[in-house]
This record gives structure tokens, C-alpha cells and sequence, in this order.
């Protein structure tokens, strides 16, 4: 007989994420995927300035801080017309970059590495094999005994501690674990490595948008000017600065994350490889436009669907085609005026809050009925997986060469066929690789920011449509952006200069969603099917696969408005 | 058999920071703190002898900035603090355990450590509908009000937590409540912004540490050391203010200048926070700074008081209408009319030095290309 087993909270992602699973004869049979936490956003921007929305749906989630604001304003930017300067494009570029690498990096290891590397064995670990093993792998510096021998010194005295603090109750020891003590205590030090890391980067979204987590941005551009004679603006100092930033930045991911990477997945590929597949779609809306937002064929990451894993085509995405996008409720506690079998395109999309489940405190949900926060979205009917691993798959189908040259060279180094990419394993390994792209991109757009400088450009702001006035009575418009966890969408609707109706469709929100009306799983709980698991008490391998998704559970949850509304004019992307 | 807890420098020299690094950090924590420089030796004294401190850190109505935030503490200790220095015994966002077994985790400081374990908060409580926010099950508030029961203090991390932030913005649609509102009998401390400047979070914790008592705080339940300025008074752009210089539109001249973006509707005269002196991220910014107007964020309420571009119609204390716009844009005029009245004249004063000073530098400049 099937056990039901709850995981709940599922911790290392952001956001609120409860996971049942059905366990037959250690076999993962069925999953649902819940989001238990709501706040009802979209429903508070109604009837509030269309340039201040950027501040409000960045608060949508402070992990993949920026991303919403970046949507926000290339929604606005969409429905009234504006294009911003070639330097505000970069500058965007700039702090887009910043964030994949920074989110990526905390990702693997922060968030995730937990799930592969038994700190509690770190302590048995040889420094000098450590040692030696890193140096094989890498020229990063801090590579020698003497390091490793410390790493361990201050791991134990914490453990000895007997105040475990985050490490408490992990899941150490459990026979999943496969790297050998040395490996474990190289990862422990690079996790403390990464943390330190983390904080440094982010500064360039400091130097730009004057804050980090929830730095500013700006309709029409970006807030900061440049002036290299003047100390308050964007001046020599500060580029150079952004400059180191980067710089360090690939140095980390070359020498750090990927060697890392693929010591540990040359461990786990065997099995793991070919876990976790879950869905054959995968869809990205592409994103590092080098030509303006309206030329999709310019941007770095291309644009496309992949349908049933066959790499020979790339669909083509058209977001504001309502027969595309649409989202479902079925499963969801909200309710929809014509039913809650039907899909709605986000234009059209309504909102009512329906708790139907039971009353808390609870052991169970009852997912015959709605389970969660989180609506359904789908494209074509398709249910489709967003994030890394839908991109680098899209670029690799797209015959990008710098895509076919990092992918194909990974796949020759682990020795593994392409397939393997169809995996959790793939999942962790396809992020990693596009932090990798994403530095050399980073770097490409600093040097035209300083050429666009020199060559004597420096606007950073078009305000021909800043004063309301400068607006058409109604208008609609539809932003997106490829966030480190995939394909993000916003709607516009603007009438009589104030938002009408402003709607979201989040990558979580593709992945995580409950069940379609027919009856179809979203990405993490298709992906949970097969899996096995060693001791259904202690689900490390549900964890896995979860983690390999980097699920954010608040941007996956909200609430839209109810009036979906006829508006004479939008442009298309 | 049970080990003693380490203190905090022992913590820390374990982890091979030397005594000098340790000492530099009470001292800049110190200055934080706005304590006087004869406090260093009790806050070194306290940090080299004290256990580490439980924390039970709950994620509710939020985005989960405030972690973010915390991670980013800019001394090299400060992060330590963040990881295990204080015994961070439950927080969703960093913890490997999870499901039942990350609910052992707070259970177990709850009843191993009943009255001296600390409560952090981010996000708000739903209080609409009990079920807008479960976790294992269980309710927001079912979860806060059982840990708050025995806990020695609660830290409301951010302007969620605080003042319930963007969610509890008209209408309000879940009822989502600051920890305040809802729970009482504890001590709480309100670290407001959105999120709250990193350093600012690490000055919490270890005045925490430091004394064994809550910081000072205003009427709004935040810490003095940290919230009793407005941004406006602290801001490096306030002789600009002063001077009748504003910026009249993004990425104009004045822009380019640094001038005040009081008319770009910078709400720094009506917030309280630390952006100006700490600033953010290492000191390397502040939203003044890199361009944009302050947005108030560590106001309660903010997301309502008016559009974000909307320049402050007045505020106390200040003529503001009168400098903004006399000074500012009529300067000529009220020049030429001979205004009398000694802070105008200084103004106007302090207006000629900053632009001839710098017509003097562009025009050097010309002369030198």
C-alpha cells in the first residue's frame, strides 16, 4: 500500500512550499505541490501610477531581487511606447547579469549543496587529499593543506559546539550521500567561500540602483546619471568598480562553482543523471537584448519552446497571443466567474480568493479538491518546465555556438550522452553552465558601456513620456524577462493614467502549479514520479529534485484582479 | 555529556579571526550603536564570555529581503554572527533540515531554552483568513504566538514585520498585521525598512549579545541608535537643498551634479533611517546616491502615502514649498528683488559657491582640452 508522506516546510528555497508524495515499495507513485502562503499584490497596485509599480512587484520576492522591477518597467515601457537608451539597456544588462550570477552561486551553495554534501563527513576529511583534489580540479588560491586543515579545525569546534544552529537536524549520514569525506570537506569550505561571495556582487546593483536586496529602478530608464567628471554620478571610480566586480565574479565561477560542479556530478551521475526528467517542455522568453527589447533575434539567450525533448525544433512564443498563455484554477483556491474548468488569459484573467481547505491546524490536504495557492498556468494546453534547463536547451536547439560549446563540452568531460541533460542532475548542471555564459556577457556589456562613454553618449533616461499627460487615455502592455528561475511575465492594463489591472505569470508558477483540468502534473510534482527513496522518513531525494527547480514560492503566489478589460491598444513584442 | 557553549569570541577565534580584527569590530558595532567609545570594553567583554544566544527565525507574509539582506553584512564578522554566532537554530531559508524535521529544530530551543531564546520575525500575519500563511500545517499565528509565549524578546525584522509593508497596502487584502499587532507581553523591536540596511540588522543582534537588553527605542518600537535621524538630515546632497539646486528631471544637468531630488519626490525629509551614514552594501551606496529619491521605505505605511514621483507638498520643520520653489526655481528673480531674511541670503550664498564652483571647474576644463 502507498504511504502519504508530507514535507512541509520545504526549507532552502524562498517562499512557503509543502510537498505530499505517495511511496510505493520505495517508489515516489504520486506528488502534490502546494503553495501555502498568499499576499494579494496585484490586487493593491489597482488604481495606483504605473511608474511606481517597479517598487511594488519587486517586493514580490527579495531572493530574485530586481527581476520583478526589471518586468515592471518593460511592461509600462510596453503599453505607452518608450525605448530607453542604449546605456540604460546596458546598465540593465549589467544588473541582470549580476543577479544570475550572485542567485546561481547562492543557489548551489547555500540552497542546494546541502542535498549533496554531508558536512557531518567533512570532518573526517583528509586535508591534503582535499587539498590535492582541489588542485586537480582548479588554480583557485585558497587550494593548500594548511587551508583545508583550518576549514576542518573551525568545522569541528562548531560541531563540538553541540549547537548545531542550521546544520541541525540535517540529513547527515543518510546513504545517498556519495562523496568521498575529502570532497564533502573541499564543498564545506566552498560554501563558506560562497557566502562570502555573494555579498560582493551584488554591489553592482548598489552602484546602479543604490540598494541591494530591492535596488531602484526606473520607467523611461535607469535612475543613476553618468558623469565622469563629477563625483555624484556614474564616474570613472564607479565603473571601475563595477568592472573588479565582475571581474571577480568569473574568476569565482571558473575556478570555484564549475569545478565544483562537475566534481560532484561526476559523482552522482549515474543515477541521478536519469532522475527527475519529469516534462518534455520546456519554454524560455529570452532575455540580454543587445539591439532594444523589440528585437528579440539580438538578445544573448534566445527565445523559443521545445516540445516532447526533440532538439530538432524551436517553437515560436507569442506571449500576447491569448491562445497561448492561459491559466487555470481548478486545483487553486480561488474561484473563476465562467467556472473553474476554463482558462484565462492573463488580460482576462479575475481573481477571487476561495479557501476551500481545511482548517488549520492539518495533517493533510485534501488534493481531490483545490491544494494550493499557486494557479496553473499552461501554454498551447502544454505544461511546461521554466528556468536553466529550458533555456540552455532552447540555446542549444537554437544552434547558439557559445551554448553548443559549453554544453557539449560538459557532456564530454562527465562522459555522459545528451539525455542526461533530461535530469535534476541536468537541472543543477544546466545553471551552473549558463552562470558560466553569463559572465562572459557581463563583461561584453561593460566594454560597450565604457565605448558608448568615450564615443560621448552618456543618457541613461528618456523622459519624452515621463509626465502622464504625455499618455493615451487607455493602453495595455505585456513585459518579459527570463528570471534565474525562468520565464517571467507581467500584464498591464492603463486607464486614465492609473493601472487598471496588473498581472503576473511566474516561473515558480509554471512549476510548481497543481494539477491542469486534465488531470496533467506541473514540472515538480511530474518530476517527483519515479523517484526512489531510501527512507521515506527522511525524503533527502525529494529534496533533490525539488531544489534542483530553485523554487520561489512568493513569486509563485498572488492574487489577480477581478476585471478583465477591453483596451484598444497594445504593442506586441 | 553536554558541552559548554562557546562564546562568541571564542567562536570567532576558532575561526581564525585574530584579536586585533575582533577588537575592530566591537569598536565599528560600538559606533553603530551610537554608544560612547568608553562602551567598547563592555561590548568586547560581553562578546568574549557570553554563550550564543538561541534564535528561532520565522518566515511569514514575506519576500524573503530580510534574509537577504542579513547575509550581506559588510565586516567579515558580521557575516559570522549571521551563520553561528548567534545559535540559529531555526530560519527556513538557510537550515538543511526541513518538513518535520525543521519543526524539531524550533521545538527543541522552545523547550530547552524556555525565556532566553529570541524570536526574529520577517513578514506579516494574515489575520483575514487564518489559512493565507500555513506552514507544517499550522497557521501563521498559531506558530508565532506559541514560540513568542516563552521567548525572552521579539526582533520584527523589516517594514513587514514591522508595519506589514507592501502586503498590508490598500486594501489590505489578507488583514496582514505586523508582529505588534498581534501578539503581546514581549518586548519587540521593530528594525524597520525594506529590507533594513544589513549592518543595521547586525547592530541589533549584537547589542542583543552586548548587553543582554533591548536597544533604546522611539515610539514606533525602533532603535534609536539607528532610526532617530531622517535620511534628509544625514544626506550628502542636503547642501544642495539648502542651496535651491534640485534636480527637475532624471539624468538632466542637475542630475549629472548630484543636485537634491527633493522635487523628484524624495521622501528623505519624512523617513527615519540610517541610508546616509551606514549606507548600504559595504558603504558602497545609497538610493540618493546612485540617483533615484528616497522612497520612505522604513516608514510605516509608506506605499500609500502618495505616488513615489510626487514631491512632498510639506513637511514639518521646514518652509519647504518657500526654499524649493523660491530659491530653486525663481532664484533669478528673487535675486534680483532683494529678498530679505538670513537663512534665504545663506542659501542663495551657498547656491553661488556650489555653481561657480563648478562653472569655475568646467570652464578649467575646457581651457585644459
Amino acid at each position: 500500500m502507498a504511504e502519504r508522506i508530507v514535507i512541509d516546510p520545504i526549507t532552502r528555497i524562498e517562499g512557503h512550499l509543502r510537498v505530499e508524495i505517495e511511496v510505493k515499495d520505495g517508489i515516489i507513485t504520486d506528488a502534490y505541490s502546494a503553495g501555502t502562503m498568499v499576499r494579494g499584490i496585484e490586487t493593491i497596485l489597482k488604481g495606483r501610477d504605473p511608474r511606481d509599480a517597479w517598487a511594488f512587484v519587486g517586493r514580490v520576492c527579495g531572493v530574485c531581487t530586481s527581476t520583478h522591477s526589471l518586468t515592471s518597467v518593460r511592461t509600462v515601457e510596453n503599453a505607452l511606447g518608450i525605448s530607453v537608451p542604449p546605456n540604460a539597456e546596458l546598465i540593465r544588462n549589467l544588473m541582470a547579469n549580476a543577479l544570475y550570477i550572485q542567485d546561481h552561486v547562492v543557489h548551489f551553495y547555500v540552497l542546494h549543496a546541502l542535498d549533496w554534501v554531508d558536512v557531518v563527513s567533512a570532518l573526517s576529511g583528509d586535508p591534503a587529499e582535499a587539498s590535492q583534489i582541489a588542485q586537480s580540479i582548479s588554480s583557485w588560491p585558497k587550494s593548500s593543506v594548511g587551508y583545508f586543515a583550518e576549514v576542518k579545525k573551525r568545522l569541528r569546534n562548531f560541531v563540538e559546539s553541540g549547537q548545531l544552529g542550521i546544520f541541525a537536524n540535517g540529513y547527515w549520514g543518510h546513504k545517498a550521500y556519495k562523496l568521498p569525506p575529502a570532497v564533502n570537506l573541499m564543498a564545506v569550505a566552498h560554501y563558506l567561500e560562497a557566502l562570502e561571495f555573494q555579498k560582493e556582487l551584488v554591489k553592482v546593483h548598489t552602484i546602479f540602483g543604490g540598494k541591494n536586496p530591492h535596488p531602484n529602478y526606473l520607467v523611461g530608464g535607469v535612475p543613476c546619471s553618468i558623469n565622469i567628471d563629477e563625483a555624484n554620478a556614474v564616474n570613472a571610480e564607479r565603473l571601475a568598480f563595477v568592472g573588479k566586480l565582475f571581474e571577480d565574479a568569473k574568476t569565482f565561477v571558473e575556478q570555484v562553482y564549475i569545478p565544483d560542479l562537475l566534481a560532484i556530478a561526476s559523482f552522482y551521475k549515474s543515477d541521478w543523471g536519469a532522475i527527475g526528467g519529469g516534462l518534455t517542455n520546456y519554454l524560455s522568453f529570452g532575455d540580454f537584448p543587445t539591439n532594444g527589447y523589440n528585437n528579440p533575434e539580438s538578445f544573448k539567450m534566445p527565445r523559443g519552446v521545445i516540445l516532447g525533448r526533440d532538439l530538432s525544433k524551436v517553437h515560436e512564443v507569442q506571449a500576447d497571443d491569448p491562445s497561448q498563455i492561459q491559466e487555470f484554477v481548478n486545483n487553486s483556491w480561488y474561484e473563476y466567474s465562467k467556472g473553474d474548468g476554463v482558462g484565462l488569459h492573463p488580460w482576462e484573467g479575475e481573481t477571487k480568493l476561495n479557501y476551500t481547505g481545511p482548517k488549520p491546524p492539518y495533517d493533510h490536504l485534501d488534493v481531490s479538491q483545490k491544494y494550493s495557492w499557486v494557479k496553473t498556468p499552461r501554454w498551447k494546453g502544454n505544461a511546461m518546465e521554466v528556468g536553466p534547463l529550458s533555456r540552455m536547451l532552447v540555446g542549444y536547439a537554437s544552434g547558439r555556438e557559445d551554448y553548443k560549446e559549453v554544453i557539449e563540452s560538459t557532456l564530454k568531460t562527465l562522459d555522459v550522452p545528451v539525455e542526461a541533460l533530461f535530469s535534476t542532475l541536468g537541472r543543477t548542471a544546466a545553471r551552473g553552465l549558463e552562470t558560466k555564459l553569463t559572465c562572459d556577457w557581463a563583461l561584453g556589456f561593460y566594454q560597450q558601456l565604457l565605448d558608448n562613454i568615450k564615443n560621448g553618449d552618456s543618457r541613461t533616461q528618456n523622459n519624452e513620456k515621463w509626465e502622464p499627460e504625455s499618455w493615451p487615455e487607455t493602453a495595455k502592455g505585456i513585459g518579459m524577462v527570463e528570471a534565474p528561475r525562468g520565464a517571467l511575465s507581467h500584464f498591464i492594463v492603463i486607464n486614465q493614467r492609473k493601472i487598471e489591472n496588473y498581472q503576473l505569470v511566474v516561473p515558480t508558477t509554471w512549476n510548481a502549479s497543481p494539477r491542469d483540468p486534465e488531470g496533467k502534473r506541473s514540472a515538480y510534482e511530474e518530476s517527483l514520479i519515479g523517484t526512489p527513496v531510501a527512507d521515506p522518513n527522511i525524503p533527502l531525494e525529494v529534496l533533490r529534485t525539488i531544489h534542483s527547480f530553485d523554487p520561489c514560492l512568493a513569486c509563485a503566489v498572488h492574487v489577480y484582479d477581478e476585471n478583465g478589460s477591453h483596451v484598444h491598444e497594445f504593442k506586441t513584442y | 555529556m553536554e558541552k559548554k557553549q562557546p562564546s562568541f569570541y571564542e567562536e570567532v577565534r576558532a575561526e581564525g579571526i585574530t584579536r586585533k580584527d575582533f577588537l575592530k569590530f566591537c569598536a565599528t558595532m560600538t559606533a553603530f550603536m551610537g554608544i560612547e567609545a568608553s562602551g567598547i570594553g563592555q561590548v568586547v567583554k560581553a562578546l568574549e564570555t557570553k554563550p550564543r544566544l538561541p534564535v528561532i527565525w520565522f518566515h511569514f507574509q514575506e519576500c524573503t529581503c530580510c534574509s537577504e539582506s542579513f547575509i550581506r553584512a559588510s565586516h567579515p564578522i558580521a557575516a559570522s554572527i549571521v551563520l553561528d554566532k548567534i545559535s540559529l537554530d531555526y530560519q527556513e531559508t538557510l537550515m538543511a533540515a526541513s518538513g518535520v524535521q525543521a519543526e524539531e529544530a524550533y521545538k527543541t530551543v522552545m523547550e530547552k531554552f524556555p525565556g532566553e531564546y529570541i524570536v526574529m520575525v520577517e513578514g506579516s500575519i494574515p489575520t483575514e483568513n487564518e489559512a493565507y500563511c500555513c506552514i507544517g500545517g499550522r497557521s501563521a499565528l498559531q506558530i508565532l504566538e506559541e514560540a513568542v509565549a516563552n521567548s525572552k524578546a521579539v526582533v520584527a525584522w523589516g517594514n513587514c514585520a514591522s508595519a506589514g509593508c507592501v502586503q498590508a497596502a490598500s486594501p489590505n487584502p489578507t488583514g496582514a498585521q505586523p508582529v505588534h499587532k498581534v501578539i503581546s507581553g514581549k518586548p519587540v523591536i521593530n528594525v524597520q525598512g525594506c529590507p533594513p540596511i544589513a549592518d543595521v540588522m547586525a547592530g541589533v543582534v549584537v547589542h542583543l549579545l552586548t548587553f543582554d537588553r533591548i536597544p533604546q527605542l522611539d515610539n514606533l518600537g525602533r532603535p534609536k541608535a539607528f532610526y532617530s535621524r531622517r535620511v534628509h538630515d544625514t544626506c550628502y546632497r542636503r547642501a544642495n537643498f539648502d542651496a535651491g539646486l534640485f534636480v527637475e528631471s532624471f539624468d538632466d544637468e542637475g542630475a549629472k551634479k548630484g543636485y537634491c531630488l527633493y522635487k523628484m519626490g524624495c521622501k528623505g525629509p519624512v523617513t527615519y533611517n540610517s541610508c546616509g551614514i551606514i549606507k548600504w552594501n559595504d558603504g558602497t551606496s545609497y538610493p540618493i546616491q546612485s540617483g533615484h529619491p528616497c522612497i520612505g521605505c522604513a516608514e510605516a505605511g509608506f506605499w500609500d502615502n502618495g505616488p513615489f514621483y510626487q514631491r512632498l507638498p510639506s513637511f514639518a520643520g521646514f518652509g519647504i514649498e518657500t526654499t524649493a520653489d523660491k530659491i530653486g526655481v525663481g532664484l533669478g528673480v528673487a535675486t534680483a528683488a532683494g529678498i530679505a531674511g538670513h537663512a534665504i541670503v545663506t542659501n542663495i550664498r551657498k547656491h553661488r559657491e556650489i555653481t561657480n564652483t563648478q562653472e569655475a571647474a568646467s570652464e578649467s576644463e575646457t581651457t585644459n582640452s
